[in-house]
């Protein structure tokens, strides 16, 4: 066992050692310990380099507020956590851990050199210097600061691990299971409501973990925490949660917990799931997250082996560490007297207690002398002394050698959560802190969380705010108290935060980003007076701590420099997270195929069979093309559309949206939705509809066919099922409420399978039965009902290839079995199966567009070429009065024209900027874009449609495409590229 | 470790409509489905293999067993007449799927937000509400099962997201 | 995430919900009487309060319907929902 542990005591389990390393080094430690306690009962100290300066850095904390000793804990190549604090990591057998922000090593680190040029590095060092040019950004200033300042890396593996989500619902959520939210919860739970109690730390406790002296019902403390404990874990009504962080307070009292379950063990079974993230849903919260304990602000108060008194507590009488050999405790509180006599009993020396209080005296204060120890009333502090390690404090002139130099500024409340709720904060002058005063939600604090300190007033706190939570869910409890004994006076003068120490030398307000009271000097001295623009401009409670040690002395520096109140300066929010939280966590099962729902159509294993690439739309995998053995892709589309053109083609058109408007009102709720007219559309008819949003520019597209008086089958773009649907939704429920007419999303119940070319009709014929196909009978645009091989089916006469086509509409589970029927019937004829890719191709030869394609948001019909679509003697539809406006009719809008390139071989790029001379230097104000682009095999040349600035009336002019390395010569043309009198639609 | 779950299973075809309508429409619906439609929100009324279900105040989905699209729509607009509605077959639209056994409603809250406390969930009780990143309709057709109905293209991942949810315990 | 009371179905989660803008705006019966000034004013000018905000919302993944509540911006409480035309309490 190691010079610095005590030969009993504490909750580590002394016949249970354990082996882990430090920076490749191999050490020992016991069950029970942390990272933090088992380096330092191995008397090990520097643990890691400072963010901006490299210093040298110890252990400060014993807790989630611990700014300095971060560190990677590595399991294998995957699995590597950096960031994490050494002392909240729980040890395990085998353990590898490593310090961060040191190169080549932690013992020299050339980084280092950085504190000896910090005159160099002031606040807003980073805004004043890299500042120009602009361009060394990327290349130097950022790679260099980032190599420099890193925080840890992380892996580059793949997370290996499994996270879970949880939603839960509780009456009362109770935070921190201390012996404040121990009581809360009991209180609770015994009025009849269900409770969650959540804790940080490896068990429940709190304080009482660092062993009080008291007696609480006539058990000593650790005797009726471990009664209280089970008897909660053994109620039914409550759900305990170790190891389990309340990182997030969102509004009406929805709370993110992360539950770590994994990351003590040594050995996680392989299933096992890692971490687990809490959605909690409370009626009533109750916040007993505790205190935490602030550093004073001294030259060298940053060195390894300075640590807050109450953690050198902690560390004693929890893990049985001795933190040092001699020590010397600087204070500003009575709070810190218990620590340095716990010490002084366990064998350390106490070599000095510097008060800095002038008027030092009481009960503390004699009980330290009673027990020999020098205290010094009035100290001032000058600074410590040291490399890697402390070896003397300077007290009022005096330099006392030491290995331990014990601090304490008093203690802060945790109200982080508190202020996440938007509760309203309040400074007390008493206790130099800010407390909850006002709360947003339904929820309370109870104990150090709002400045009630001691045993005996936190458990009264505490079964209070139980009891009261209960209560405002309806249920009646009994108020019950707890008899607390021998309880020692430490807390109940809780603490302030001293003033100002000269600044000469480095003394530290926020280790984690290096922030000194120089820093905080100079932001007062250029003019900053909120709170918010020193923590900007400094970066003070910036860290991924969010300033848990040094937001309160910055905000008392800075009040002090301005001559002002601490209220008055203010303070800075509190976001969510508390302490970071893995992206796993968040991310849960949504990774890999769940990551987000992958959409298939029913014909989807059909055309994997045939080898489809296939191409991400929305939530869609869609059939892109089919390619043969050796085909690119160019040469595969060519393929299909010329077997489009020149006999048929089969397409799966299954993910179009499809909504049936159904109702007396049907014609009259499309007639004032759409552009066109619906009202004289004939039953088994179809029209091209064009919908608009209320300020005229262009929403969706789609057919429309009217299969009954008082029933339509509007279809709607891929992309636009759900929001048209939404659309129609609003105007039918918010409107016009008094029209009969409902909506029902249809896009899933049929499977759409296009037959298209000019042997379509051969194709289907023979497989339809109770359908004439003649075009007398079923022309372009008609619809018609009855049997396609089979089975029932809804049969449109509907092109959107230009060519002579069908789209047939079959109950989704029949789609394979019709798409096979329709495939061998069409053998003959040479049908081939075509995709997306071949899909648009046509239409474009066509000059069909797309929907968020040509148009972006700000196209009305007539920029596309669609004012023919708009129902002329429609007194209103929607956008109607919008396209009417003036500046939508002015001269000079984008028009929808069609791009010849003078070489037909060059395909122009999407997207592509126009403009009427070659050689306009950048930056150049385009004429126009291009917004589709293809090669068109059966015409043999290339294509394109462009959005262009008075597009038609610039028909046979010639255009400059601007690519890479100059222009493009293309020239303008009607947007229709083949068979411009549509002779073959109407076959 | 959670108590065992009968692994979710996709249930087979049905046969489902979508009625949309006032209070007197619904009423002759009812008599002509055999089943008074529920008039109470997120509540369902099931019996002899027919189910029908509260989505919306003017909307509820009738379930029953596959292949009898031809059928009951016939019964139903025989029924409602001439009294404005919309009906529509939504049999291929969606799938179906079953959480059942002491743990199922552990297993929903991975990825579902509202509360199935007795109190607030009880038996009979249905409504749309989303699973993980899918939207479904959930009803607790028994003490100890929910009936689970989402988009036919939306089922497999909802199965995928269960047994994950399953292992993830 | 707001728990939002649906005046169908009751408290729900704000993920089966989606906003849908300020509330009691009623499109004008006869849009071509109006000045483009007046169409302009009805399309894009909105109301911004710090505090209490009539506003549209669709239990999308629930009841499907629009309703309207009182939401204070500040503090997210919502004091009131109310269905579609129902006069703002
Ligand atoms: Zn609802």
């Amino acid at each position: 066992m190691s010079a610095f542990r005590t030969a009993s005591g504490g909750r580590v389990d002394r016949a249970r050692r354990l082996r882990f390393t430090f920076d490749g080094r191999a050490w020992e430690g016991l069950a029970g310990d942390t990272l933090a306690s088992a380096l330092l009962a191995n008397g090990v100290h520097l643990v890691g380099r400072s963010f901006k300066y490299h210093r040298p850095r110890g252990i400060l904390t014993a807790g989630a507020e611990e700014p300095n000793a971060l560190v990677t804990v590595r399991r294998d190549a995957a699995r590597e956590t950096p960031n994490l604090k050494a002392t909240q990591v729980e040890l395990y057998d085998g353990l590898v851990a490593e310090s961060q922000n040191r190169w080549p090593s932690l013992g020299f680190d050339v980084g280092r050199v950085n504190d000896l040029l910090s005159p160099l590095f002031p606040a807003g060092f980073y805004y004043k210097t890299f500042m120009w040019p602009r361009s060394a950004w990327a290349r130097l200033y950022e790679p260099v600061i980032r190599r420099a300042a890193g925080l840890g890396r992380a892996p580059e593996a793949p997370d290996p691990d499994r996270y879970a989500q949880r939603h839960a619902h509780c009456d009362v959520l109770v935070v921190g299971a201390g012996p404040a939210g121990i009581a809360a919860a009991r209180a609770a739970a015994d009025a009849g409501a269900c409770v969650i109690l959540c804790d940080e730390q490896s068990e429940p406790g709190g304080a009482l973990l660092d062993g009080a002296p008291a007696q609480i019902d006539g058990l000593a403390a650790g005797d009726w925490l471990a009664r209280a404990v089970a008897a909660l874990a053994a109620d039914p009504k409550v759900r305990m949660l170790a190891r389990t962080t309340a990182f997030g307070y969102f509004p009406h009292n929805h709370l993110g917990l992360v539950e770590r379950c994994t990351d003590h063990i040594a050995a996680p079974a392989a299933d096992s799931v890692r971490e687990r993230l809490w959605q909690v849903r409370a009626r009533e919260v109750v916040l007993a997250a505790g205190a935490i304990e602030q550093p004073l602000v001294f030259p060298g108060n940053d060195r390894p082996g300075v640590m807050l008194a109450g953690a050198a507590r902690s560390y004693l009488k929890r893990y049985g560490v001795r933190a040092g050999t001699r020590a010397v405790l600087v204070t500003a509180t009575d709070a810190a007297y218990q620590a340095a006599l716990d010490l002084h009993a366990a064998g350390v020396a106490i070599a000095a207690i510097a008060d800095l209080r002038p008027a030092a005296a009481g009960v503390w204060v004699e009980a330290a002398r009673r027990a020999g120890i020098e205290v010094l009333a009035g100290a001032a502090i000058g600074g410590t002394r040291g490399g890697r390690r402390v070896s003397g404090v300077t007290i009022s002139g005096r330099t006392i050698a030491c290995d331990l130099v014990l601090m304490s500024g008093g203690y802060a409340p945790s109200v982080h959560l508190f202020s996440q709720s938007r509760g309203r904060l309040t400074w007390s002058d008493s206790m130099r802190c800010f407390v909850p005063s006002q709360s947003a939600e339904r929820e309370r604090s109870a104990g150090a969380c709002r400045g009630v300190y001691g045993l005996a007033a936190a458990l009264a706190d505490g079964a209070a705010a139980g009891l009261a939570a209960a209560r405002a869910c309806g249920f009646t409890g009994i108020e019950r108290g707890y008899a607390v004994a021998g309880e020692s006076a430490t807390h109940q003068a809780p603490g302030a935060t001293p003033p100002a120490v000269a600044d000469r030398g480095k003394a530290f307000v926020d280790f984690q980003n290096d922030v000194t009271i120089r820093d905080l000097v100079l932001a007062a001295q250029e003019g900053f007076r909120s709170i918010e623009h020193v923590k900007r401009y400094t970066t003070v409670g910036m860290a991924t701590d969010q300033g848990k040690t040094s937001n309160l002395n910055a905000l008392g520096l800075v009040a002090a420099r301005l001559g002002k109140p601490v209220p008055d300066v203010g303070h800075t929010t509190f976001r969510m997270p508390y302490t970071p939280v893995t992206f796993g966590a968040l991310a849960g099962a949504a990774r890999g195929e769940l990551f987000d729902p992958v959409r298939t159509t029913p014909m989807h294993e059909v055309a994997v069979a045939r080898g489809a690439v296939f191409e991400d739309v929305g939530q869609w995998k869609r059939a892109r093309y089919f390619p043969r053995a050796g085909e690119d892709m160019h040469a595969a589309v060519a393929r299909e559309c010329l077997a489009v053109r020149n006999a048929c083609g089969v397409f799966d058109a299954s993910t179009l949206g499809k909504i049936a408007v159904v109702g007396p009102d049907a014609a009259e709720f499309l007639n004032r939705l759409y552009v066109n007219d619906f009202a004289g559309l004939g039953v088994g008819r179809c029209r091209y509809g064009v919908l608009l949003r209320e300020d005229g520019f262009v929403y969706d597209d789609g057919v429309i066919a009217r299969l009954a008086a008082d029933r339509f089958h509007v279809t709607t773009t891929t992309g636009g099922a759900a929001r048209v649907l939404a659309m129609m939704e609003d105007y039918r429920q918010t409107e016009w409420p008094g029209l009969a007419v409902w909506l029902t999303s249809t896009t899933e119940q049929w499977a759409v399978i296009a037959v298209q070319g000019p042997l379509a009709r051969r194709v289907i014929e023979p497989l339809a039965a109770g359908i004439d196909l003649a075009p007398s009978a079923l022309p372009h645009m008609a619809v018609a009902h009855g049997r396609i091989a089979g089975a029932p089916a809804m049969l449109f006469r509907v092109s959107f290839t230009g060519e002579l086509g069908y789209e047939i509409n079959v109950p989704a589970a029949r789609g394979v079995a019709v798409w096979e029927a329709v495939c061998a019937a069409g053998r003959a004829h040479g049908i081939t199966p075509y995709g997306t890719e071949t899909m648009h191709v046509l239409r474009a030869e066509k000059g069909y567009i797309i929907v968020g394609q040509e148009t972006d948001g700000t196209a009305v019909p007539d920029d596309v070429g669609l004012a023919w679509a708009i129902g002329r003697k429609k007194p209103d539809f929607v956008g109607k009065r919008s396209i009417e406006r003036a500046g939508i009719r002015r001269a000079g809008r984008k028009q929808l024209v069609g791009l010849r390139t003078r070489d037909p071989k060059i395909v122009l790029e999407e997207g592509a900027q126009l403009a009427d001379r070659p050689g306009i230097p950048a930056p150049m104000k385009p004429v126009g874009h291009v917004t589709s682009s293809y090669a068109s095999a059966v015409l043999g040349h290339s294509i394109a449609l462009a959005m262009i600035a008075g597009g038609r009336a610039r028909i046979g002019q010639t255009l400059f495409v601007r690519v890479p390395g100059g222009d493009v010569e293309a020239k303008v043309t009607i947007p229709v590229f083949y068979d411009p009198e549509g002779a073959r639609l109407h076959a | 470790m959670p108590e065992p779950v009968e692994a979710p299973r996709l249930l087979p075809p049905a046969t489902r409509f979508i009625l949309q309508c006032g209070k007197d429409a619904r009423d002759a619906a009812g008599r002509g489905f055999g089943l008074a439609l529920p008039e109470a929100a997120c509540r369902a009324e099931s019996a002899g293999g027919r189910a029908a279900l509260w989505l919306g105040p003017d909307e509820r989905l009738l379930l029953a067993p596959a292949g009898l699209e031809d059928v009951l729509a016939g019964e139903l607009e025989a029924a409602l007449g001439g009294l404005p509605h919309s009906l529509v077959d939504v049999s291929h639209r969606q799938a179906a799927l079953a959480v059942a056994g002491p743990a199922a409603r552990e297993l929903l809250s991975h990825g579902c937000p509202l509360d199935l406390d007795d109190a607030v969930f009880p038996v009979g009780m249905c409504t749309r509400t989303v699973l993980g990143r899918a939207e479904v309709v959930l009803w607790r057709s028994r003490p100890e099962e929910y009936h689970l109905e989402t988009g036919r293209s939306f089922a497999s991942y909802v199965l995928g997201w269960l047994r994950e949810a399953e292992q993830g315990g | 995430m707001l728990l939002i009371p649906c005046p169908y179905c009751g408290e729900r989660p704000e993920i089966e919900f989606s906003y849908s803008g300020q509330a009691h705006l009623v499109r004008p019966p006869r849009p071509a009487e109006l000045s483009d000034e007046a169409w302009s004013e009805y399309l894009y000018v909105r109301d911004n309060p710090r505090g209490r905000h009539a506003e549209r919302w669709r239990h999308l993944r629930g009841c499907g319907r629009f309703f309207n509540a009182i939401r204070d911006t500040t503090t997210d409480r919502i004091a009131v929902t109310y269905r579609m035309g129902e006069p703002p309490p």
